[in-house]
């Protein structure tokens, strides 16, 4: 399973790849990182039929997670990746348009990763 | 003489007295007396016509009165005024007197210095007529003199009167003013008074924003630092049951004492990070508090039932502990607009404090001391319209000490010992309170004796 994760925090890349360690090790999951929403766009414009899972953070700078998460909406229609929206602020008004632009899910950092893989083994089966 | 002019001079006299009386204003029984006098020239004038006129008995009495009218301008002030007019007459009346005397009594002897007597009188006349002549001239300078001095009198009553009205008005200008002057002071105590309070309401609200600022900023790092412990001490765990048991036995001793030291640190690191990332939670509710929305609140229910929460999570913490409490609710309250959990939050910082405060005393003091958490509620009707609820969380516990007491509100300020308060608790309950509900939160205490909060807000009743 491929999962594109973006956020601007670098330090996310070695959180996810030594939790996943395991995971990454036995071939179950390859990860992906972008650091920005237009990074992200670029990836998936060669590489959107491999990538299953998107986990995006809401706060970056320029492309935010909200618009990454309306532009894969309309530019991928078949098959439509799953897209988790990732934010320090659980506040109401940014699960709601999460969620009225299509997103699949919505995590509150800090990340619960023992959460996120009982999600992730949801999404496989 | 064969007639008399006595009578006619008395009447004359009696008549000028009274005139003088009538016109100084004067109420006097003399008045009544003169009329007498008057009657009795009159009637003495009529004896003389009938024939009695030339006995003594007649013309004496004609003197006699003409002598006791003169000599009441003498003896009476009323009278003072006429004094010119009488010796104007007396010499006549003297004269005469003497002259009808003789006349009566030694005949021969009138007789004979008859021309004597005749000019005498006649002197006496003119003398009468010069008088009068001056007296009238004197008289009516003495009477413009006396309009004069009427009129000044007058004028100094006015001017008297005048005075006491202008000293009234003076009076009650300077009460009047005086009474402005309160007011104004007042006012400005009260402008002042409102000032400080602005002016702290601002600095909190400043403080407030701070708070959340520093917060959204802190809370990322925290998260990477809870995180890469979190993860660390599963990758030691996986360490220690995969490659480490290749280890040689001698080394594997002390590489799992070193392992073990690593995670109990990293343990160290992930609880301290979440102690932090627990008061950055609490910061950040500042900034929440206002984000909530309103909804009709039972104030009654939910003061009791976060009074129970705390001092069920206070006995859960410490099995001997025990406070009385008591409650007053008013009925009449019924459902009120609020933020129900962030006034929730409210509450259960100030019951949290008041455990506190009564448990410490508690341990200072010992025996004899009763731990009581008083909570009250109240609807208010003020004059200008509306209604206000109160809820008033009030403890015998330690008090808060003075220099404490304009501090308690600033986030971070807290009495406790460290890990105990994050010193958000009463910031953030004045945000709410203040800010979210418009309302009050106000502190009465008395350092080791009692706190009593009060939180006043509007009440919108459904």
């Amino acid at each position: 399973m491929k999962i594109l994760v973006v956020d601007d925090e670098v330090d996310v890349q070695p959180l996810f790849t030594q939790r996943f360690r395991k995971e990454i090790k036995n071939g179950e999951i390859v990860f992906t990182f972008a650091l920005s929403g237009e990074e992200a766009m670029a990836y998936l414009e060669e590489n959107h039929s491999e990538v299953i899972l998107i986990l995006s953070d809401i706060n970056m700078p320029g492309m935010s997670g909200l618009e990454l998460l309306k532009n894969i909406r309309s530019t991928y229609e078949k098959p439509p990746p799953v897209v988790m929206m990732i934010t320090a602020y659980g506040d109401d008004e940014n699960y709601k348009q999460s969620m009225e632009l299509g997103a699949n899910d919505f995590l509150t950092k800090p990340l619960d990763f023992t959460n996120l893989k009982e999600k992730l083994k949801h999404i496989e089966q | 003489m064969s007639f008399g002019l006595e009578p006619l001079i008395a009447i004359f006299l009696a008549s000028q007295l009274r005139k003088t009386l009538k016109s100084e204003g004067i109420s006097s029984p003399w008045s009544q007396y003169l009329l007498y006098a008057f009657y009795a020239a009159v009637a003495v004038i009529c004896l003389g016509f009938s024939g009695f006129g030339h006995s003594l008995f007649i013309t004496l009495l004609g003197h006699l009165l003409i002598f006791a009218l003169a000599a009441l301008t003498f003896t009476r002030d009323e009278f003072k005024t006429n004094r010119p007019l009488v010796t104007s007459v007396i010499p006549y009346v003297i004269i005469t007197f003497f002259s009808d005397i003789i006349e009566k009594v030694f005949v021969n002897f009138y007789n004979d210095y008859n021309e004597f007597f005749e000019s005498a009188q006649w002197f006496a006349i003119l003398w009468f007529g010069a008088m009068w002549f001056i007296n009238r001239r004197q008289g009516k300078a003495l009477e413009i003199e006396r309009k004069k001095r009427r009129d000044e009198e007058e004028q100094n009553r006015m001017m008297a009167a005048m005075k006491v009205n202008l000293e009234g008005e003076v009076k009650q200008r300077t009460a009047e003013l005086t009474k402005q002057k309160e007011e104004l002071q007042q006012a400005l105590t009260e402008l002042k008074s409102t000032q400080a309070q602005l002016v702290q309401q601002e600095k909190m609200a400043s403080l407030g924003e701070l708070t959340a600022g520093i917060a959204h900023e802190i809370q990322n790092p925290l998260n990477f630092v809870n995180n890469f412990s979190e993860v660390s001490i599963e990758l030691l765990d996986e360490l220690k049951d995969g490659p480490f048991k290749n280890l040689p036995e001698d080394s594997l001793q002390e590489a799992n004492e070193i392992m073990h030291d690593i995670t109990q640190n990293l343990a160290k690191i992930n609880q301290h990070g979440k102690r932090a990332d627990a008061i950055v939670k609490g910061m950040l509710q500042h900034s929440r508090a206002t984000t909530s929305k309103k909804e009709p609140t039972d104030i009654n229910a939910l003061a009791d039932e976060y009074l129970r929460l705390s001092y069920h999570g206070l006995r859960a913490k410490d099995k001997s502990f025990n406070a009385a409490m008591k409650t007053s609710f008013d009925e009449n309250i019924g459902q009120v607009d609020a933020m129900t959990q962030d006034l929730g939050r409210v509450l259960l910082n100030l019951y949290n404090n008041s455990f506190y405060s009564v448990a410490e005393k508690k341990k200072l003091i010992g025996d004899g001391y009763e731990p009581t958490i008083n909570v009250s509620t109240k609807l208010i009707k003020p004059a200008q319209g509306g209604s206000i609820v109160e809820i008033t969380v009030a403890d015998n516990g330690l008090g808060i000490p003075q220099q404490a007491l304009d501090k308690i509100y600033q986030p971070f300020f807290t009495t406790k010992p460290t890990g105990l308060g994050t010193g958000l608790g009463l910031s953030m309950s004045y945000d709410i309170i203040t800010k979210a509900h418009n309302g009050e939160l106000k502190v009465e205490t008395k350092e080791g004796e009692y706190a009593r909060f009060t939180i006043t807000i509007p009440a919108v009743s459904n």
